[in-house]
Formats: C-alpha cells, structure tokens, sequence
C-alpha cells in the first residue's frame, strides 16, 4: 500500500514526463477498445437482425443490396416482384419452407420506413403488441418501439408519409393519413425501429384509384403522381424517388412487362375495373376499414399482379439439399434472385474487415511506441532520482522493493493510460452512435460495456509491467555504495 | 555494542583497506579522523551494511554483519542503523512527515506518526511537518534527516562529514544535538570526518592514516 501510495506520488511529482506517454497509450487503448466496442456492436446489430431468415428473394440487382435494404432497412431495395411470381413460395405446403413473409416498402415516416407485411414478420423477431391491437384494415399501422419513442406517434395517432426512404418534406403523399393502431415492445432488433402495415396499404397509397377519398388538391398532386407512374424511368421531377420501388422494375428494363402494366394503370386511372381495381373500390365505397386486405400470404395470393418487393424464407430444414440449391435455382431460372443473409453478410464483413485491420495495426503501433516512451520516462526518472532509490535501501528498503516501486510506477501509468483510452472510446462510441441513429435509425450506443474491456485492463498493466521491467532490474541492482559516493 | 575487529575490504579495481580494531557503546560517542583516500566512506559504508567484506567482523548487538545475507543485511540496517549523510537526500516527491513515515516503512517498522511529529518537535521543526521536502532551507534539511534517522529507534548512528560545509557556529550546534539525540535514543554515534574542528568537542576518536589503512 505504501509502496503504491509512493509510487503515485513519484508520479505526479512530475506530471509532464508523463503527460505524452499516457495520452499516446492513451490513444492506443482507445482505438483498440473502440474497435471492439464498435466491431461487437455492429455484429450483435446484424446477428439479432438475421432473425434466422435463411434466403431473401427479390428482384434482381445486387445481393448485398437487397439483403441491407429488406433485412437491414439501410439501403435502397433493388426493385419489385410481382405476387404471381412468388407464388410457389407463398404456399403454406411447400415442402422446404417453414415461413415467408412479403415486405413491400417505398415510404418512410421521419425516415422510419413503412413496411407492408404480415403479422408472421413479428414473430421472427420475437416481436409482441405492448399497446393498442394488430393493424386490421388499410392504411392502419403498427410502429415499433423506437418509432413510438422518436417521434412520439401513440396508439390513435394519424401521420402522413413520405415517399422513397428519406424523410423529404417535398415528397409528401398528400392523400391519406396513415392510423396508428399498435405499438410493439422493444425487441432490440431492426423491427423496432420499422412501421408495419397490410400490403395491400403499400399498394393503395401508390396505384390510386380515383375512389379514394381525397380533397380538390390533393388529386391535382394525384395526376401527377400517376402521371410518373405511367411515365417511367425517371422522366419527371417526381421520378427520380419512385424509381426506388414499384416502378424500378419497368425502368430496369423489362419491355415485356411493360404494356401489361401499362394496361393496369390505365385501368385504374380511367376507373375501368380490372380484378384488383375492382375489390379496390367496392371496398373503398362500403366501408374503408375494411379494404381490400392481404393480412396473409393466402390472402396476397388473389393479387398476383400486385407487388412485393422481396420475400423473407425460413426453411424447414435448412441443411436441406434441395433447399441448398434453392438460391441458385432461383438465380437460374427466374428473373428473380435469391440471397442468403448470412453470406451477404460474412461478404461484408470481410469487405470492412480490412479497413478495420488497418486501424488495429495501427492501434497496436501506437501501443508499441507509447510503451517504448514509457520505459524512456521511466528510465530517465529512475536515473534522477538513484540517490532517493539508494536512500530507500539505506533505510532498510530491499532490492525487491525498489523493483517493486518502478514496476508499480509503470503500471500506475499504464492504467491511467487505459482510462484515459476507456474514457476515449467510450465517449468516440457514443458520438458514432448519435449520427448513425440520425442517419440510419440504428440503436448503437457507447454506454454498452463489456467483459473484454477487462482484459484490456490486464493486458494494460502487463505492458506497464515489461515497459517498467529494464528500469526495474537497475533500480534493483544499483551499487548503492558508488551512488552514494558520486557526490 | 558495536565492536570492529581486523576489518579489510579489497576493491575490485585491487585497492584494498585494513582498519584499525574498535568499538563504541550505547550513548558513546566515536570521532573516526583521517584525510581523504585512506578509506572514510569504506569505513562508513561497511559499519552502515553497504558494502560488505568477508574479512573480519563487525558486531553490532552481538550479530555479526559480515556473516548476514544480502536481504538479512537490508533488514538489519533498517531496523539497527541510521546514516546521516554530508548532503542530505530525500524522496523530493514527499512531504517532511511522509518521507519520515516512509523511512519507518522501509526499515519495516512499524509507522508511528505520533513519535515521527514529536521527533520533528524536539528538532523546532513541528510547523515544517507538511511541507514538501525541497521547500525547507538546507540546515532544516539536516534537522530532517537527524529525525528520520531517530525515526527508526536505530542502536547505530553513522555520520558522514556532517559538519564539514558548516561554520564554527554551526558545526558545534550541529554535533551537540547529534550527541544530545543519540543519547536520548540511547544509540552509538560514530562520526567519520575530516573535519578537525571535532577534535576538540569529542574525546573518543581514532585517526585514519595512510600507513595503517593501506594494506601492504
């Protein structure tokens, strides 16, 4: 204790010897924890959000993409598939697939993106109703807990939309006001922060009949939103953002599909019932709460031209042959493509991966080099003050003692480099937490502790421990005789 | 108490002393005279545990220095041995009172706080207590080192020329309250100088020459 004691004071006698060593090790600490705090973050982040989906299908375009954009909700999803096209995979018999939910996405809320799905999509993330009841009808949602806690939307509450993925005032749908009926609890995974509603609400808000209701003005904007509609590929000012969704698909072109589309719109538009149109406006006219739904996969089944824009599958058994050689069957033999989360994210991984070996290279250099300035100052402060060390052994004090002071001087130092580097990353985790909430809706944050940082702490010392160790053994076999006759 | 009997230390560079038997008792005082080179600092250094000889013996209360180990002899010093030196050297990172405790630390006794602040009160030091050490003049500096070496109740006080940079006035007030000191902590003192002034002010002394330290 009073070895310590004397060791601290040793080292605030003379705080500026020391000032670089710690910030540099410091430095080195703090980069090394914030990559792990970080590094386990992102992992815990997208393992919770695999949610034991095993392939995602959708249209094609990047994998990656389309696995950030419908499992991860952080990038632009690659297009739309038609429910016909999916249909095998809606089956509740198919013999490999346990689960499928469709999402359909295109709008967001203050960025939080509404996702037109079934209630099966809860239950892969453990998610439950903590207020208010299941969407039931159109244009009723279910938010998430951090939705609910950003924006402060509560059960009853009505809110507009905005088309495309970013909040932008400019692209405001003017026509329906979106009925907040539930709040789930907070799970911790991607679909806390997700808006849930029908399908069938995706499409509404999108394909409008001239049924729904609306003012004067709001159907001025309305032509013009139908207007793009039939216009594909970018043509109008509008364009650009619906490209992101439905329409994508005609843009990325698929002539073919296009007429029969085409047809569908102007059906719409002109109030010519076709099939989809029809149940549309009856239900539209009798009551709205009850539009036309697809709170199931038997129930999208009877839209098979209506859109979806990817399918999540959960298989039976996924070791399955068959169920192996899915993705790339579907890669083959549809004009569609099937993606497996966890490859596309082991990809990524490895992709960021040496970037973050660089940064840890580095870390551990600066470790080294704070570490070889330690022992410097350490040494150097060992030799200013051989006469106190040769006292300490006149007053009784033993070699071991005096090896056992430097030693603990040097480890004094490293801890409070190590605090110092806590203190760092920490605060460094908190600030990247803050602008990736903002700018992804993702939940990191730097008050997140972990058992590793422990052995950071150990690792800490025993590098005080060997930068200490050369000056130690000098301090402890110092002649004490000669140093006192230096005079 | 202490007793030195045909003591001779050989350097490795082959310079090598012979010392002169003697000895000194509880609340005696020794006065060890000689000019530099025959051997001073040896001297001192082997009676203070520093350096140690296998050639001859010193006793101190009946245990012969020359025979203990290097931990045994750290140990001993500590608890039997106080020095004084001609320049007085502390730990600069502490205080008056703490480099005092420390001392008692080291010579693994026990820290006595009260006897340290009355120490420090009988050398008209007491206000000094919590200063840092290097604010203190350096005739304060002695008095420090005086109490830190009274600190650890040693049986042996060695003084190494600690009047030798002190005026008239000085000197004699320093070596009486050495003398006065040592006899309240009922020690031996021995004083090694070259200082002749002492001569006078204490009886028992013994005088280094070249021709009986040098070994032939």
């Amino acid at each position: 204790m009073k070895v310590l004691k004397l060791a601290w004071k040793n080292i605030i006698h003379n705080p500026l010897n020391l000032l670089l060593s710690i910030i540099l090790f410091g430095l080195g600490i703090g980069l090394i924890n914030f990559l792990i705090l970080f590094n386990t973050q992102l992992k815990n982040k997208f393992d919770s959000n695999l949610a034991g989906i095993d392939l995602v299908i959708g249209a094609k375009g990047s994998p990656l993409q389309m696995i950030l954009s419908s499992m991860y909700h952080v990038d632009a999803p690659t297009g739309n598939v038609k429910v016909s096209e999916v249909k095998a995979f809606l089956n509740p018999k198919h013999p490999l697939i346990k689960a499928a939910v469709p999402l359909s996405l295109g709008d967001n809320y203050k960025s939080y993106r509404i996702v037109g799905t079934t209630d099966s999509l809860m239950s892969f993330y453990n998610a439950t109703i903590s207020q208010g009841r299941f969407y039931d009808s159109d244009l009723e949602v279910v938010i998430g807990k951090a939705v609910a806690d950003d924006t402060g939307l509560e059960v009853g509450d009505k809110f507009k939309s905005s088309h495309g993925f970013n909040d932008d005032e400019d692209l405001a749908h003017d026509h329906a006001a979106f009925i907040v009926t539930g709040i789930m609890n907070g799970t911790g995974s991607v679909i806390d922060q997700l808006i849930l509603t029908n399908p069938s609400t995706v499409w509404n808000v999108h394909d409008h009949s001239d049924d729904s209701p609306m003012t004067t003005d709001q159907e001025v904007d309305h032509a013009d939103h139908n207007h793009s509609d039939h216009d594909h590929s970018g043509h109008s000012h509008e364009g650009h953002s619906h490209d992101d969704h439905e329409h994508d698909q005609d843009g990325d072109g698929k002539p073919d599909h296009k007429p029969e589309e085409h047809h569908d719109h102007d059906h719409d538009g002109d109030g010519h019932p076709d099939h989809a149109a029809e149940d549309h406006t009856e239900h539209d006219h009798t009551n709205h709460a009850h539009g036309p739904l697809a709170r199931t996969n038997a129930e999208l089944l009877k839209f098979p031209d209506k859109e979806i824009t990817t399918l999540l599958i959960k298989f039976r058994n996924r070791t399955n042959f068959q169920a192996l050689s899915m993705p790339r069957s579907i890669n083959e033999n549809t004009d569609m493509q099937a993606a497996s989360p966890a490859i596309e994210i082991n990809r990524l991984y490895s992709m960021i991966g040496s970037g973050r070996q660089m940064l840890q290279w580095l870390a551990i250099l600066i470790g080294i080099i704070s570490a070889i300035s330690i022992f410097i100052v350490l040494l150097k402060s060992m030799r200013e003050r051989k006469y106190e060390l040769a006292l300490i052994r006149v007053m009784g004090g033993s070699r071991s003692s005096l090896y056992a002071l430097i030693t603990v001087e040097g480890m004094i130092m490293t801890a409070i480099g190590f605090f110092v580097g806590f203190i760092f990353s920490h605060v460094g985790m908190e600030i990247l937490a803050t602008s990736l909430k903002s700018s992804y809706k993702y939940s990191f944050s730097g008050w997140h502790f972990m058992k590793e940082e422990w052995i950071l702490l150990v690792i800490s010392l025993l590098i005080g421990v060997a930068a200490s160790m050369i000056p130690a053994i000098s301090a402890a076999n110092m002649d004490i005789h000669e140093t006192l006759n230096e005079k | 108490m202490l007793k030195v009997t045909s003591l001779k230390y050989k350097y490795q560079n082959g310079e090598s002393f012979e010392f002169p038997d003697f000895q000194c008792k509880a609340k005696e005082q020794l006065l060890v005279l000689g000019s530099s080179g025959v051997g001073k600092s040896t001297l001192l250094h082997l009676l203070g545990g520093l350096l140690s000889t296998n050639k001859g013996s010193i006793e101190l209360c009946n245990t012969d220095m020359t025979k203990l180990t290097n931990k045994a002899l750290d140990q001993f010093r500590g608890t039997n041995i106080g020095i004084i030196f001609q320049k007085n050297h502390f730990i600069s990172s502490l205080s008056v009172l703490d480099n005092l405790l420390m001392s008692q630390f080291f010579s693994g006794g026990k820290e006595d706080e009260e006897k340290c602040k009355s120490l420090l009160d009988r050398l008209n030091i007491k206000d000094k207590a919590n200063k840092p050490i290097n604010t203190l003049s350096e005739g304060q500096k002695q008095r420090v080192a005086i109490a830190r070496v009274l600190a650890n109740s040693p049986k042996l006080i060695l003084a190494d020329e600690p009047t030798s940079a002190l005026d008239d006035d000085n000197c004699k007030e320093v070596i009486s309250l050495l003398e006065e000191q040592a006899e309240l902590a009922e020690a031996a003192l021995v004083i090694v100088t070259h200082d002749a002034r002492l001569k006078d002010i204490i009886p028992n002394q013994i005088t280094l020459t070249h021709q009986s330290t040098l070994a032939k």
